[in-house]
């Protein structure tokens, strides 16, 4: 594929913002494998003495109310994110690639059934309400987490593979590879999916963004992954109590996460404008 | 006239029905039994019995979901047991508080937005557009639980203009409204700015421009009035967004709204409370999308047809 073989300075002067995302994802990812060995400091080190500290040299970023260095538990923050990030987007994705095509390819009633009664009744609930409904009763923890989220994202995906499915099992080849006797499981993987995937990766490297954003709401609120694992989200709910004494607990992790989701937009944006124009023009972005 | 109108209303009642049944379901995913984890680990036994009758869990499940029916018909969503009052009660003290900052958000997007939008759409490609699009992508990305402690520091720490939190005067409202409305404003700027400019290139605007109308005219009476038809849609969408989103803002406000309702009753496993506002906020959502869609029929004679 083209798009493999475009280099890093190629990009800069043609889509500089896009760069930018490729770098910043390429320095969160890095930051989340290896973070026990780039990490100044353990992110649950407590020391009292220390604590509340502005930016030094000792502590880059300061330190937290409970005098853990912010910039470690920043890091080990990235590694949270990006794995609730993409363990989201990848539930969700398979989750709404299996619903979506089955609807979309078989129609008919099932269709119905998914279209009118499954996608709608998601629809008509904000993603993050379903997440916080269903953390709320089942408790906290990185498994719920996950589940949370994907049980709102999904129906993104399956939407769009539904309408994506239903203008492809229409055309020529799909009746060719029908005509000499191929499976429908066969039709759909290896003729339908692999034309319809462009617009599905587009829409799974905005939904990492989202999913990042989701992670770190509900860590936020509290229902998220539990302390004292660091994350942005609770950083930030941790920061709240101290707006007055310590404004850079607020600063570092907001800025973090800004960083993290316009990374994921910018690259989004810039695959959109490769690999599927046309849905630039119809979101009018 | 009527007919599609009725059909649309009669689309929402499958709608309603899962979600009341989701929220019913609701308490019987607590893992373990929703009674002892509301009394806690050291509560006796007789206690948890006659806790479980009063909720009436004590009842086959298919009895227990037409009591709940019944429930939400007459508004009685059971009882509190923190606040030891009904959840009916407790859920429409707060409710006025989120609608009111749910509103003043939806103004400050609007009002951010529309002059943003257009100044853009007006503007295509030069640089006063591509600040606005950078902008925007910017309020897109800034989380809005990182954006309200932000602002808390400018505004109210620092500078001293606004309070740091609570409820009661316009004062107040600021900076959630802000807060809660940032994102939808970035949203809202790039759907008035594509809408503007397929608007501003139909004729009616050429033969506007040609009677010799000022550009600002042509740009608010003209083209704003047709782009706003496609922004009605995103705005009831968002406007659900918006409701999950006072949960964070109300968290971070201690604004007294149903959102923050929600996580002190999730903290306090208050299920009957959380099971009642979250069917609060999903019944809002349901019931806006069903008034947006009506509006828009409204003001777009042509899908009436």
């Amino acid at each position: 594929m083209s798009t493999a073989t475009i280099s890093l300075p190629r990009l800069a002067r043609h889509n500089p913002l896009a760069a930018v995302g490729v770098v910043l994802v390429a320095v969160f990812v890095f930051c989340a494998l290896f973070a026990p060995w780039i990490a100044p400091q353990d992110p649950a080190h407590i020391e009292l003495p220390n604590r509340l500290q502005a930016p030094s040299s000792q502590h880059l970023c300061g330190t937290d109310e409970l005098g853990r260095d912010i910039l470690s538990r920043l890091i080990w923050g990235a590694r949270i994110s990006m794995f609730v990030g993409s363990s989201v987007v990848m539930c969700s994705l398979a989750l709404g690639l299996l619903i979506g095509s089955l609807a979309g390819y078989y129609g008919g009633r099932i269709d119905r059934f998914v279209n009118i009664v499954l996608m709608n009744a998601f629809l008509s609930f904000p993603g993050i309400l379903i997440a916080i409904a269903f953390v709320a009763f089942r408790g906290p923890g990185v498994f719920n987490l996950v589940l949370a989220l994907s049980l709102g994202g999904w129906v993104g995906y399956a939407r769009l593979v539904r309408a994506q499915v239903l203008a492809v099992r229409e055309r020529e080849f799909v009746e060719a590879a029908r005509a000499l006797g191929a499976g429908d499981l066969h039709i759909i993987t290896r003729h339908i999916l692999p034309n319809i995937i462009q617009p599905v990766i587009v829409q799974a490297a905005i939904g990492m963004a989202g999913a990042i954003l989701a992670e770190a709401t509900m860590s936020f609120l509290g229902l998220g992954v539990p302390p004292p694992t660091a994350s942005w989200g609770s950083m930030l709910n941790d920061a709240r109590s101290h707006l007055f004494d310590a404004p850079h607990l607020v600063l570092f992790p907001a800025f973090t996460v800004m960083l993290a989701v316009l990374a994921f937009n910018f690259i989004g944006d810039a695959l959109r404008d490769v690999l599927d124009p046309r849905s630039r023009i119809e979101a009018g972005l | 006239m009527w007919r599609p109108v009725l059909r649309r209303v009669l689309y929402t009642l499958p709608v309603i029905w899962l979600v009341v049944s989701t929220v019913f379901l609701l308490i019987h995913f607590v893992p373990g039994d929703p009674i002892q984890q509301m009394l806690g680990e050291g509560a006796a036994a007789g206690d948890i019995q006659a806790a479980r009758h009063a909720y009436g869990l004590d009842v086959p499940l298919g009895q227990q979901y037409l009591n709940y029916w019944k429930g939400v018909l007459h508004g009685d969503l059971g009882k509190s047991l923190r606040f030891n009052q009904g959840v009916t009660s407790l859920i429409a003290a707060r409710y006025p508080f989120t609608l009111q900052l749910t509103l003043a958000s939806l103004f400050v997007a609007i009002l951010l937005a529309i002059p943003a939008g257009v100044r853009s759409a007006q503007r295509r490609n030069r640089w006063d557009d591509r600040v606005l699009s950078v902008v925007s992508l910017f309020g897109l990305s800034f989380p809005n639980f990182a954006l309200g402690p932000v602002l808390i520091l400018f505004f109210a720490v620092k500078l001293g203009w606004l309070p740091v939190s609570g409820s009661g005067t316009i004062a107040h409202l600021v900076l959630p409204a802000i807060t809660m409305g940032g994102a939808l404003a970035a949203i809202l700027t790039r759907m008035v700015r594509t809408s503007m400019l397929e608007e501003l290139g139909q004729d009616y605007i050429r033969t506007a421009r040609a009677k010799g109308l000022t550009e600002r005219t042509v740009a608010y009476r003209h083209a704003l009035r047709n782009a706003m038809i496609p922004i009605i849609t995103v705005l009831g969408l968002q406007f659900g967004a918006l409701l999950a989103g006072a949960i964070v803002t109300e968290t971070i406000f201690s604004w007294p709204g149903i959102g923050r309702l929600t996580i002190q009753a999730i903290g306090n496993r208050d299920y009957y409370l959380v099971q009642g506002c979250i069917l609060a906020i999903g019944l809002t959502y349901v019931a806006v999308n069903l008034l947006t869609d009506l509006l828009y029929s409204a003001v777009n004679p042509r899908i009436r047809q």
